[in-house]
């Protein structure tokens, strides 16, 4: 047997690494089409229910008051920027696909405080003019820091099953 | 310097390829987590038995329903609650009695159902409530069978269903009235399976169906109270009805009817336990003569479904299913969680699904509701306790029969108020204000008993 000499031994790892990455973009691509990857950079509610979890949610919110008005996206997708829609569609199906592919999660499934502040926003959103008067009586004038008046005078404390059951 | 350039980059190249490699494991793991789940949604079910009307024997059933049957095996853990449950008690197997393992002893927690029962045959044998999988040998064993009990209760202990049809040549009612008859160790050899899926479920559809005659009897006739004639459970009962019916065919108030000792609900004035001693009262029942006092006593079962049927969440449209056998998602399928349980075992996905608050909140608000009904309990009985005594030395003393009669009655009525909430499987939860009215109508009817006493004292 012939011993490897460095530079050659450095051709074979790059030749390696070259099927590795290349099998990861295949595979990635893949994965991709065959999980319908695609559908999830769009704003179709029907695709937040290609996963069989969110099914429960997407009946509940086809009958709701908001589901003739309201997609998946405008309450839990930022609206002040395509950068943090995107980062937050990323962040989330990250998650979800850890989530999942875990087996690490619970139902009944539990907001996190990250997409609690999204849909918290996301009301304000459409319902600004209704609820500006709202938050200066209960609060005072309002802060550039949100946190207070979202935590003191969240929407969805009182109407959180506005959008699904209601 | 070549040389130490030409290292790094090995390093780098190799923190590359793992982190790859890495990546690689990972979608693939998701990529099969996909397939797999769009492959169970396509088939639900997997039929590789034929079930039919006649297969008892749950294991047959749990190849086409492997999910279920593996949570129904699970009704065998013994977990306690802070109020409930059920607590492994080791114990030498003999002969008579071959369990190796028992529930805890209720007459020696609460000392005061000994002398309430005094006579009776609770007062020798009352243990916690244990699972499913338990139902037919701690009834086979418990030491209230050397009294002797009558073939009825096995109509609950056991999966009854086919044995009912074969006694009955296919009618279940036939089949029912010839087990009622039969002594229990007579009844037992025709039972094999505690309660099973045939018992609930429609074998074609796996719909549920009601197949105890004691219920369907029992409804008709609380249902013609209500002005519904001719009630059919199962023609007549919605789905979400039908989530409660069929653990209402068991877990209810009974008594045993007249010479045949037929197994009847006292429904037919009502479902509350006013209804319910009103029945009796009509009906001049005695459970058994209390051996202290001699008053003619009743025994409250256990009304799980009377009590529910009172509370708020009976109310709301919440069924005994919803809380004890909540939704639970297998891969991509959701089932009913057949290991059947108290829900403060199972508490995110038994309340979580109206109720928002976290796991913890939820168990501190149903104990704060479990710890005052308890505080009740012991004051109801404690207040019987006291009327016993009292008629007890009322009687050495010498005391009218005529008043004697009257102090025995509130005795009779006190104790199946105590008793109705007391056996009851819920420590107050089903319907705490409900609870509270009865135990606070319980205590009173041992004070009025007192004041008999007291006024034929001061004659």
């Amino acid at each position: 047997m012939k011993k490897l000499t460095r530079p050659r031994l450095t051709t074979v790892l790059l030749i390696v690494i070259a099927i590795l990455i290349g099998g990861l973009v295949g595979i990635g691509t893949f994965t991709f089409g065959y999980a319908q990857g695609a559908s999830y950079l769009k704003s179709d509610s029907q695709s937040c229910a290609n996963c069989h979890v969110m099914q429960g949610h997407f009946d509940a919110w086809l009958k709701s008051s908001h589901g003739k008005f309201a997609g998946c996206n405008d309450c839990h997708a930022p609206h002040d920027g395509v950068a943090s829609k995107y980062y937050c569609k990323a962040r989330n199906g990250f998650f979800h696909s850890l989530a999942f592919t875990t087996g690490d999660f619970e139902e009944n499934l539990r907001i996190t405080d990250y997409n609690r502040r999204v849909t918290e926003q996301a009301c304000r959103n459409c319902h600004q003019d209704l609820v500006h008067q709202i938050d200066i009586n209960a609060i005072g004038e309002l802060q550039n820091d949100k946190t207070e008046r979202l935590e003191s005078n969240a929407c969805i404390r009182c109407h959180s099953s506005v959008g699904h059951d209601t | 310097m070549n040389k130490s350039t030409r290292q790094i980059s090995l390093s780098t190249l190799l923190l590359v390829a793992v982190i790859s490699a890495a990546l690689c494991f990972g979608v693939v793991a998701l990529l099969t987590n996909i397939f797999e789940r769009k492959q169970e949604a396509r088939t639900t079910v997997m039929r590789v038995v034929e079930i039919d009307d006649n297969t008892t024997d749950p294991a047959v059933w749990g190849k086409n329903f492997p999910l279920q049957y593996d949570d129904y095996l699970k009704t065998a853990d013994m977990v306690q609650t802070t109020y409930g449950g059920s607590e492994a008690i080791p114990q030498a197997p003999t002969d008579a009695d071959p369990r190796d393992f028992v529930s805890r002893s209720k007459l020696e927690r609460i000392p005061q159902l000994k002398q309430m029962w005094a006579g009776y045959a609770f007062s020798k044998d009352y243990r916690e409530k244990r699972g499913h999988a338990f139902m037919l040998t701690d009834q086979l064993y418990t030491e209230r069978q050397k009294v002797g009990q009558p073939g009825t209760c096995i109509h609950c202990h056991a999966s009854t269903y086919v044995p009912m049809k074969e006694l009955g040549d296919g009618d279940i009612m036939a089949g029912f009235e010839k087990l009622n008859t039969m002594p229990y160790m007579q009844a037992k050899d025709h039972v094999k399976h505690p309660v099973a899926c045939i018992d609930c479920h429609e074998p074609e559809t796996m719909a549920l169906r009601i197949t105890r005659p004691a219920f369907m009897e029992g409804i008709a006739a609380y249902k013609a109270s209500q002005g519904i004639e001719d009630y059919d459970v199962n023609r007549d009962a919605t789905r979400q009805e039908m989530r409660s019916y069929i653990c209402g065919q068991c877990h209810v108030e009974y008594y045993f009817k007249g010479d045949k000792k037929r197994l009847t609900y006292p429904w037919a004035k009502g479902l509350t336990v006013d209804a319910a001693y009103e029945y009796y009262e009509e009906e001049n029942f005695k459970d058994w003569t209390h051996a202290e006092t001699e008053a003619p006593m009743l025994k409250a079962q256990h009304p799980e479904f009377e009590l529910w049927s009172q509370g708020i969440h009976a109310r709301a449209g919440v069924s005994c299913a919803d809380c004890h056998m909540a939704y639970k998602r297998v891969g991509a399928m959701k089932i009913s969680d057949h290991h059947i349980r108290s829900p403060l075992l199972n508490v995110n996905a038994s309340c979580g699904t109206c109720h928002k608050a976290d796991d913890k909140e939820m168990i501190a608000r149903t104990e704060m509701i479990q710890a005052r009904h308890q505080k009740l309990v012991e004051v109801a009985l404690d207040s019987v306790i006291d009327l016993v005594n009292d008629i007890n030395a009322a009687k050495k003393k010498g005391i009218s029969a005529e008043k004697l009669k009257e102090a025995q009655q509130w005795q009779r009525k006190a104790t199946f108020y105590v008793d109705y909430v007391e056996a009851e499987n819920s420590s107050g939860f089903h319907a705490g204000q409900e609870a509270a009215r009865i135990l606070g109508e319980s205590i009173n009817y041992s004070r009025k008993g007192q004041n008999v006493l007291h006024q034929a004292a001061q004659d």
